[in-house]
């Protein structure tokens, strides 16, 4: 299955923007670790920006990227988002008063504790009514959104953006799954390529677990790879950023992987 | 919506199953029905401190995964959403047609997509009052299981573990419309070729946070949910598990299959709780299921409405069922039945409506007394019997995210 790529967002630590996460994941700068950025987001109108929780902001900020390099009206492409864990800080409130003995809770808390919380927000930051989808697949949560995103674009013959993004959970909850710093990536894919499609790629789901899966060469890139479900993607933002022809290969569960070829587009 | 293809073939639902308070499986949800019995009680979820009704499903704090030889070495499951799911999959040869399955098309060829909301967020509840009053640690045991039970992911895990299946999987959460939804992407993926059938479907199961946070909200009624009726005031919660296996026509149709004929997806992109007020995501949703299916409005017999029993949910809902349907169709909610299951609401009302198509009857909403007179659009009090060939289905979620589904028969 063919799609292009057409518009990247990127955020995470050292990660900041398509522009130097080009850079870095092209060999031309060094990876620096740096402190977990703070997402703008300006998207979001000022009440909105105030309510959402950090990790709307993460998705929202990279949505918001992916869209204008994309240069397409927002209310034309429907959506994706994939998340492993999702509202982690809200459910940690939640839990926390749930475990108090008047167990009262905030009205606004409760309805921002829904998966799709940062898709609910980018409809009404765009107005946009396309369909959307808020999934969870643990670790391959980028792959399998990925196969929604390839297979909505073909049969409804639509764009679609792409957004996958993981926070660290707060303590406790961070024991239970203690993912590596944030990371957040938005992809705008079509089925049909644009005069400034930055790549296009062939999915081949298979079955075969002979092949070694994509790694990043830099050990900072793989720890942020290996521990954070959403930087799962940085081996095909790797591949893109390359502007080389090259195979990505992506674990899809323990049974299956996601054999990508990625080809430069002219731009 | 943009839709250039005409319609699609088809997915037959080979085998479907749903369990709700209204018992386990087909024939009790369909003697339930026809018998105008409720499975909404008082309250009686551990110690929840609510005036209000539930739709609970029975036995399930007897039921521990893992306990028995079918699910042994599934221990780490065990939670009261999975627990649900188990329940589910042992009704109406459910387990067997998928294992069929597995052997006709193979391990890797069946996929795995279902709805939860809340997944199994109990245990979390319950380990947050066992924090180490010194370090605030939750449990050991509960970490241990944490990506088993409550992770978003844990239902589709434990489905594809206990059916030993190696296809695509993934959960959809987007609220309530999660298990319509996964209709739309099996569809999608076995129309793509990545996989040849798809179990789809949901669970949601009661919790503190759902009970909680509508109660905060103020959207729950204190007696049991009285749909599009004059004094309606507000919803009640329920919990559900239900499955469908889809398969393409050419491998399952026979006469009277009900199958999938179409599906609408869509966002209201206007707020988080609450609806579009002129209803634009839920026309979106309609029209998107009807131009998929190639149907016109008239092809529709009945309309199982989204119905929550709110104030704003029922008469928004009515607007946009009116601007596409006009008045002559005959509507109802079935949630006066089972309560709002929630993420598991797709898939409840896909086998109701299964059951309307191939029983013959459509149920007339229960618990409503005077039907709002604001209302425009045909709802139905008492059941009726009649020839049902095509059902369209309405799931409105948080988030504005809408999905509706047309079943029928071929």
């Amino acid at each position: 299955m063919r799609l292009y790529v057409n518009g990247i967002g990127t955020l995470g630590p050292g990660l900041i923007g398509w522009k130097e996460t080009r850079a870095v994941l092209a060999g031309a700068s060094p990876y620096r670790e740096t402190a977990r950025p703070e997402p703008t987001a300006s998207i979001l109108p000022p009440n909105e920006h105030r309510r959402s929780s950090t990790i709307v902001r993460w998705a929202v900020h990279v949505a918001q990227e992916a869209i204008e390099q994309a240069q397409v009206n927002p209310r034309k492409v429907a959506t994706v988002f994939a998340s492993s864990c999702g509202e982690t800080g809200v459910l940690d409130r939640l839990c926390t008063a749930l475990a108090t003995p008047q167990r009262v809770i905030s009205p606004t808390l409760f309805h921002h504790s829904v998966h799709n919380a940062a898709a609910g927000y980018w409809g009404i930051a765009t107005g946009s009514q396309q369909s959307s989808t808020a999934l969870a697949c643990n670790d391959s949560s980028f792959c399998a959104a990925l196969l929604e995103a390839a297979a909505y674009a073909h049969i409804e013959e639509s764009l679609v953006l792409l957004v996958a993004y993981d926070l660290p959970p707060p303590l406790p909850l961070y024991i239970a799954r203690p993912l590596r710093e944030g990371f957040a990536a938005a992809f705008v894919l079509a089925g049909t390529p644009v005069d400034h499609s930055l790549a296009q790629l062939d999915l081949n789901l298979s079955d075969d677990l002979s092949g070694d899966v994509t790694n990043m060469e830099d050990a900072g890139l793989e720890a942020l790879r290996s521990g954070n479900p959403a930087a799962r993607s940085l081996p095909l933002l790797a591949a893109v950023a390359g502007h080389q022809a090259t195979c990505v290969c992506l674990e899809y569960l323990e049974d299956q992987r996601l054999l990508i070829q990625v080809t430069p587009c002219q731009s | 919506m943009k839709l250039k293809k005409p319609a699609k073939k088809p997915l037959v639902l080979s085998a479907y199953t749903v369990v709700t308070a209204l018992g386990k499986g087909l024939e009790p949800t369909y003697a339930a029905l026809r018998s105008r019995r409720s499975g909404l009680r008082p309250c009686d979820f551990e110690d929840v401190g609510i005036k209000t009704y539930i739709g609970r499903a029975d036995g399930l704090e007897d039921l521990p995964v893992g306990s028995g030889s079918i699910t042994k070495g599934l221990e780490q499951f065990d939670c009261r959403n999975n627990r649900l799911a188990l329940l589910g999959l042992q009704q109406d040869g459910f387990t067997q047609a998928a294992i069929e399955a597995r052997e006709r098309y193979g391990t890797h060829r069946v996929a795995v997509i279902l709805g939860t909301s809340t997944s199994g967020i109990l245990v979390t509840e319950h380990a947050y009052r066992e924090r180490d009053p010194q370090t605030g640690a939750l449990p050991a045991s509960f970490i241990s299981r944490y990506r088993y039970t409550h992770n978003m992911f844990s239902l589709a895990h434990f489905v594809r573990a206990y059916l030993s299946l190696q296809g695509p999987a993934m959960v959809i959460s987007t609220a309530c419309s999660s298990s319509a939804k996964a209709f739309a992407t099996a569809s999608r993926f076995i129309e793509a070729g990545f996989c040849d059938a798809a179990i789809v479907g949901g669970v949601d199961s009661l919790c503190l946070t759902t009970l909680y946070g509508f109660g905060a909200l103020e959207l729950m009624s204190s007696g049991p949910c009285r749909p599009c009726d004059e004094d309606r005031d507000g919803l009640t919660l329920g919990e559900a598990a239900g499955f469908a296996l889809l398969e393409k026509a050419e491998r399952a149709a026979h006469a009277g299959a009900v199958a999938l004929l179409g599906y609408g997806e869509s966002c209201d992109g206007y707020h988080m709780s609450h609806p579009h007020p002129e209803g634009a995501g839920a026309i979106r949703a309609m029209q998107g299921a009807l131009l998929r299916s190639g149907l016109n409005p008239r092809d529709i017999d009945y309309i199982n409405l989204h119905g929550t029993a709110t104030r704003a949910n029922d008469s928004i809902e009515d607007k946009a069922v009116h601007s596409v349907f006009g008045s002559s169709i005959p509507c109802s909610s079935t949630k006066g039945w089972t309560g709002h299951t929630l993420g598991a609401a797709g898939i409840t009302e896909a086998v109701i409506a299964a059951i309307c198509l191939t029983r013959g009857f459509i149920p007339g909403t229960l618990n409503t007394t005077r039907v709002d007179s604001s209302l425009r659009s045909s709802v139905l009090l008492k059941n009726q019997e009649q020839p049902v060939r095509r059902v369209l289905s309405n799931i409105f979620g948080f988030g504005g995210n809408n999905c509706s589904l047309i079943l029928g028969t071929v």
